[in-house]
């Protein structure tokens, strides 16, 4: 017993590098998912966010087809970068409806005016209540939502070139 | 030429500003009532700042965490209690978000690890005990 027991500090030592190493080469997974995935929508009734275009309650993305709620801000660089795939998204037939987060109405309109506006509802949530009830860690963020109003997947961060296709796929598997 | 470079510097707004917004109404003013400021803050030392994600929303200059702040002393105002306020941002966010543990089976060996050890500690001090007595 006490022959091998010699050896233990050893086996602990090596058993301490190997989990360290297995950190090292597989980086902690950052990104936190929203646990309401698969759940129905926070109930919530924002107020206009932009001039041109109506304010966002909840209820209206129960609207019996899939839609694309997409979380965003004036101030965020991320966000201005996805607007070019908003847009292909729009222009496929897609209704995007939007929620701009700490935001104020001035900055919103130049914020539109300058990418373009694929939205056809925002409602702005200056206090992120409502991004906080979504479990939404962050801007951009952007929630398939299928016709009966539940979140059917929540995509973190901007939308790249190549991540349309996988979108447009998670709408027709919502419907 | 000096003070207008200074005068320059103090009205340039910081690159990395995060928001235009001001702070929410209570995300850095305490609430009035000290007992229920000292419940708002022990919750908040203990829930994760989502943006800095190894800081608790109570050290956090992010304005998620700012608005999180404010969130909180607001709902404990309104008589809701710490642990079901927890309870609503684990729905949302996970386990991940708090840094109390819970007693989920997965931390089952987290709570017996003290036991374990202290009976390990007791066995190789009987040994000891015994060798001395032999001795």
């Amino acid at each position: 017993m006490r022959k091998w027991l010699i050896w233990l500090p050893l086996v602990l030592f090596l058993g301490f590098i190997a989990l360290f190493a297995s950190g090292l080469f597989q980086p902690d997974d950052r990104i936190i998912h929203s646990r309401l995935v698969g759940q129905p929508l926070p109930a919530f009734n924002l107020p206009a966010a932009a001039s041109d275009r109506p304010p966002l309650a909840s209820s209206q993305l129960a609207a019996g087809q899939p839609r694309l709620l997409n979380i965003f801000a004036s101030w965020c660089v991320p966000c201005a970068a996805e607007a070019p795939q908003l847009e292909a998204l729009r222009a496929a037939g897609v209704p995007i409806d939007a929620i701009a987060i700490r935001d104020a109405r001035a900055d919103v309109d130049a914020f539109l005016q300058r990418n373009g506006n694929p939205y056809a509802r925002i409602g702005l949530d200056a206090r992120s209540e409502v991004q906080i009830a979504l479990g939404s860690s962050g801007v951009p963020e952007t929630f398939v939502i299928d016709g009966k109003g539940r979140i059917a997947y929540q995509h973190i961060g901007e939308i790249r070139a190549d991540d349309v296709p996988m979108i447009l796929d998670r709408l027709r598997s919502a419907q | 030429m000096k003070y207008l470079v200074l005068l320059f510097a103090l009205i340039a707004a910081p690159l990395s500003a995060q928001t235009a917004l001001p702070p929410a109404p209570y995300a850095n003013q305490q609430i009035a009532d000290p007992a229920l400021e000292r419940k708002a803050k022990a919750l908040m030392e203990t829930i994760r700042c989502l943006t800095c994600q190894s800081q608790s929303i109570a050290d956090s200059n992010a304005s998620m965490a700012g608005d999180m702040r404010s969130q909180i002393r607001e709902r404990i105002m309104a008589g809701e209690q710490p642990e079901a306020i927890r309870a609503w941002l684990i729905t949302r966010y996970g386990d991940w978000v708090s840094y109390e543990p819970t007693a989920a089976p997965i931390l089952w060996p987290l709570w017996a690890a003290p036991l374990v050890l202290l009976g390990l500690g007791l066995l190789l001090l009987r040994g000891r005990i015994k060798r001395k007595g032999r001795a």
